[in-house]
């Protein structure tokens, strides 16, 4: 239980320029292993967060430490693909990146995206984008997957498929996974604890504590305890939500 | 047949510059980064009339100039204006600049049309080794830093993630871009620097289904540019620097077509 920490945040706080701290004073811990998402409402500095726990933006106070080289696998939240850039899928997974045709068509099927190599990376659609990109990130073996926004831009199904996905992948690797998300119909389940952000950190704990502390209510409000359905609708079955009929439908996928 | 020397090294000038230009002008497509080029490539004309105001070496002052320019454009970028308005500020006021410094200069003729739209014709032994230098510089740089350059390129954040610095990739960029000006100043002229960046990129991305193969290809289609349009030049006596982008924007078109040809 106290292995040492993959990344731990003693007091962090991030500005950008003299505006006002985008985080102030977050303490955070990950270990082995462990599935973490953050979640939180726009701007409330998930994603800065995650940077800074990857050491990709400085701290304006407190500290960050990260386990003596530690592999992380990293998803960005968007690629910004000029369509006059020519990259494959297999150009873009060497991108940086010594692999072999062989490694390159393993990762592919591992993500279910068999037989990719040669398609054009701007021509891929969102959801087979997000598995290359997933792919790239494996690459590495990590000890860590850290994902921004992985499901933006997927349909519900195309975004319960991601996530088991990415449990399975854990399942495997046995790699922690460190994830921001506004998703949290899907996100939430997967989790072995989230943390609820709005420039400190609201609250945390297991997804049902979590989701029924008073702090997370007042943010996103009480209709969103029943997003949990999708995942977890054998915890909250029960539970009859008239106001978000559209996370039933979704239900059939894990019946 | 006898080939005249000026010929010859007219079109050493030409091939040095298309191997200048042909990577660079890749990311300058890839990154939208043409405004951002034309803006760095006027500012060698107030270069031109700064080098030749204080008596250092034209490739010199064109290249400190430019480098400046570059860096002053990166600076304001994100300062309360769109991009493109900070870059036509920057860009016409440099060549204004330029233009009204230069005819400050008393006592030195100076040929503006030739710093406007290049002079291939008259280049000396010492520019082509000026050139070769700077077009080294740029291969160098381009060669080094390519990985580096393609992932901070598609995603800024995934370059961070692997410690590349995107900034300094960037700065890297705005330095090459300087050399590449100082390199094709004498071969198309400050006006024309742009073109010679952009047009042979787009001909090139046609056929290319490779980041590195566009970078080649650009590299033959301004080389090609280069001989048919110093060709043109000296059969038909047009401007030399104005031909060579007049047959690049030829085979551009042409590129068009096979393009319709290949997807068919």
């Amino acid at each position: 239980m106290t292995a040492p920490a993959l990344v731990e945040a003693r007091g962090l706080s991030v500005a950008y320029g003299p505006a006002a701290p985008v985080l102030s004073h977050v303490d955070f811990t990950l270990q082995p292993g462990e599935i973490v998402t953050i979640v939180g409402p726009n701007g409330s500095g998930k994603s800065t967060l995650l940077r800074a726990l990857l050491g990709m933006v400085p701290g304006t106070a407190g500290s960050v430490t990260r386990a003596p080289g530690l592999r992380v696998g990293y998803v960005p939240q968007k690629l910004h693909l000029d369509p006059n850039l020519p990259l494959s899928v297999a150009r873009f997974l060497r991108l940086n990146r010594k692999l072999t045709g062989d490694e390159i068509a393993h990762l592919l099927s591992r993500v279910g995206a068999p037989g990719l190599e040669e398609r054009a990376l701007a021509t891929l659609s969102g959801g087979q984008l997000q598995r290359v990109m997933l792919a790239r990130a494996l690459a590495g073996n990590p000890q860590l997957l850290v994902l921004d926004e992985p499901t933006q831009g997927l349909d519900q199904p195309g975004t319960a498929a991601f996530y088991r996905l990415i449990e399975d992948v854990r399942r495997e690797l046995g790699c922690a996974v460190l994830s921001v998300s506004h998703d949290l119909h899907v996100v939430m389940s997967a989790s072995d604890r989230v943390v609820c952000l709005n420039g400190h950190v609201c609250c945390e704990g297991t997804p049902s504590v979590v989701s029924n502390a008073p702090e997370y209510r007042a943010l996103f409000g009480l209709g969103t305890g029943g997003a949990l359905a999708l995942y977890q609708h054998h915890h909250d079955h029960g539970a009859d939500h008239p106001d978000h009929p559209h996370d039933h439908e979704t239900c059939d996928h894990d019946h | 047949m006898i080939i005249d020397a000026f010929v010859l090294r007219a079109l050493g000038a030409g091939l040095l510059a298309a191997l200048a230009t042909g990577p660079l002008g890749c990311f300058v497509v890839w990154r939208r980064m043409a405004y951002f080029g034309d803006a760095t490539a006027h500012a060698a004309i107030l270069g031109v009339a700064l080098a030749l105001g204080f008596n250092v070496s034209i490739f010199a002052g064109t290249l400190v100039t430019a480098f400046a320019m570059a860096l002053m454009v990166s600076s304001l970028a994100g300062r309360g204006w769109a991009m493109d308005t900070t870059l036509g500020v920057l860009a016409h006021s440099a060549l204004a600049l330029g233009l009204v410094a230069a005819s400050f200069l008393q006592g030195v003729r100076v040929d503006l049309e030739a710093f406007l739209f290049g002079d291939i014709l008259t280049v000396q032994v010492s520019d082509l080794i000026a050139m070769a230098l700077g077009t080294a510089a740029v291969t160098a740089l381009m060669l080094w830093r390519w990985e580096a350059l393609l992932t901070a390129t598609i995603s800024e954040d995934l370059a961070r993630s692997l410690g590349l610095k995107p900034e300094r990739e960037g700065m890297i960029l705005t330095l090459a871009l300087a050399l590449v000006v100082a390199v094709a100043l004498k071969v198309v002229g400050a006006l024309l620097i742009g073109a010679l960046l952009v047009i042979p990129p787009a001909t090139a991305r046609v056929m290319a289904r490779t980041p590195e193969r566009m970078a080649l290809g650009a590299v033959a289609v301004a080389a090609l540019s280069v001989v048919l349009g110093l060709m043109a030049s000296l059969w038909f006596d047009t401007p030399a620097g104005p031909s060579i982008v007049a047959a690049a924007a030829g085979l551009f078109v042409l590129s068009l077509g096979a393009g319709r040809v290949v997807r068919a």
